[in-house]
């Protein structure tokens, strides 16, 4: 056992040394797969952030539920009670004095509004549902409409599932970017590890014929395919980082402008590990292929 | 210990290098096979090391049949036998130490013992001083002791040299000849490829001789001089 974990140590070693020995070879691999992550990774980013600015955009994936103009406590009670059993999420209730306070706040409304003989609002509830899924809002929706002095429930559910088609169509096109990528890394690894067995032919050769297993020949090789793929992902890390270093100011900037609040999030050290891992993983496929294919001939 | 038992060796385009070669080697012999150069010995030595298999015919060596072995068991027989090749086979790029832990690195050896017996086989063929020399720096002969060092560091029972003396001039080849005799003097077996048997004097080794892929002599501890002739 303790043999067998030298060997390892001992092929990531030689893994290691084979990067270092070369360092402007490996700085321009680590680029290449780095590029190549960046943009699914991007994508991805950019497909989450927007989610996340929808989900915090007011009126988007909420329910309205206005209540009849005669509604009473008892009737606004009653509706809280069935908000509460049947678990639809959070909610908040919005009284019709305050409707008529925010209307009047809002520009140009003021004069309107004071021109009114009575309050024209009704009480409502705003409910944000815990599954934002166009088919269970409009479920939600229904079920709130037959409720007893429920007059009206609002749900845009035309543009929540407009909403919905653009970011599963973002998704996709980033999951078959990924795909892309992907293939593009392992082809990268592949070759890389093609001429690192040209170049090391001798020494293959030579361990061969005293004695060497395939495993302990295609182990340091396993382990640089590995640790370029995984050092490519933290450098696609670092270039998203850095794009969003760029972006972050000027975007929220723009939210600013439109009398918001945004920040784009980042990448977590989860999401950097999850890279670094696809990376690594993705590498070792390559190197693995490669390997197989181009180790016969010392057979 | 080595026993080779009817063998032939038939390449595709035809060409019969070996033809019902039979002998037995028993263990802690010193053997000589010689012959003229195109008469077999490259090609049996490979089949010994089981580069090549033969074509018809067994070698079986401490009781494996290399016919029979798996692919995935080769390993483990050429950890057993300590091979020397004609052009040596050293790692250029890795100074003189790190070619002799080699195949204590394949075997997992714990790197301090790995390290310890590396240096004794240094010693042993004469190269204490040289360890951190690349094989680019050294001569001819001294390339073969570092052979010679990479190929016994594993204390194999059985090596196997493929013409360990060519290229080098009288003395050195007579130094390679020594070691080897201290070697066959600790019991182990020892099989010298060679066409240039005269230059051993001193040495009684038993004398295999191919002529044309047949086995036509296998003279018992004789003057290698008497054989050669």
């Amino acid at each position: 056992m303790r043999a067998r974990l030298a060997q390892h140590l001992a092929a990531l070693r030689d893994a290691c040394r084979r990067l270092a020995v070369a360092p402007l070879n490996t700085l321009l691999s680590l680029l290449v797969i780095g590029v190549a992550l960046t943009l699914p990774t991007a994508g991805w980013l950019a497909v989450d952030n927007l989610r996340e600015l929808a989900g915090d955009t007011p009126g988007v994936q909420q329910i309205s539920v206005f209540l009849a103009i005669e509604a009473g406590k008892r009737e606004v009670g009653d509706i809280e009670s069935r908000l509460e059993e049947a678990r639809a999420g959070n909610w908040h209730f919005v009284p019709r004095e305050e409707a008529l306070k925010r209307l009047q706040a809002s520009e140009g409304m003021a004069e309107i509004v004071a021109s009114l003989p009575k309050n024209p609002l009704p009480d409502a509830f705003v409910v944000t549902p815990a599954d934002t899924q166009p088919e269970s809002l409009e479920r939600l929706a229904t079920t709130f409409a037959a409720w007893p002095k429920v007059a009206h429930v609002q749900l845009d559910s035309a543009w929540v599932k407009r909403f919905d088609a653009l970011l599963r169509l973002g998704r996709l096109v980033v999951m078959l970017l990924a795909a892309l990528f992907a293939g593009a890394l392992v082809t990268i690894t592949f070759n890389t590890i093609r001429l690192q067995i040209l170049a090391q032919a001798a020494e293959i050769e030579v361990t061969k014929l005293i004695g060497a297993t395939d495993a302990y020949i295609q182990r340091p090789l396993h382990y640089f395919g590995m640790l370029q793929g995984a050092l490519g992902g933290l450098c696609a890390a670092a270039l998203v980082s850095a794009g969003l270093h760029l972006l972050t100011p000027l975007v929220g900037e723009l939210a600013r402008l439109y009398g918001g609040h945004f920040v784009l999030h980042s990448l977590s050290v989860n999401d950097i590990v999850v890279l670094a891992a696809i990376g690594g993983s993705l590498g070792w496929l390559g190197a693995k292929i490669s390997v197989l294919i181009h180790l016969r001939r010392f057979a | 210990m080595i026993s080779a038992n009817a063998v032939t060796k038939r390449y595709p385009e035809g060409r019969e290098a070996l033809r019902n070669v039979s002998f037995e080697i028993t263990a802690g012999e010193l053997v000589f096979l010689t012959g003229h150069s195109g008469a077999g010995k490259s090609t049996l030595f490979k089949l010994l090391a089981a580069i090549e298999r033969p074509t018809s015919g067994s070698i079986v060596i401490n009781g494996q049949n290399l016919a029979a072995l798996r692919r995935n068991a080769l390993p483990y027989l050429r950890r057993k036998l300590g091979l020397i090749f004609q052009d040596r086979k050293l790692l250029f790029d890795r100074n003189v130490l790190d070619n002799v832990l080699l195949p204590l690195a394949i075997v997992g050896h714990p790197a301090k013992d790995a390290l310890r017996r590396a240096q004794a086989a240094l010693a042993k063929v004469g190269l204490p001083d040289r360890q951190q020399a690349f094989p680019i720096t050294l001569s001819g002969g001294e390339q073969q002791r570092l052979a010679i060092a990479r190929a016994v560091v594993n204390r194999p029972a059985i090596i196997l040299a493929d013409e360990p003396t060519a290229n080098l001039d009288t003395a050195s080849a007579n130094d390679i000849f020594d070691i080897f005799h201290s070697f066959q003097r600790v019991g182990v077996t020892v099989l010298i490829v060679t066409h240039d048997a005269f230059r051993v004097h001193d040495l009684r080794p038993r004398i295999l001789r191919l002529d044309q892929g047949e086995m036509t002599e296998q003279n018992e501890n004789q003057s290698p001089q008497g054989a050669a002739q």
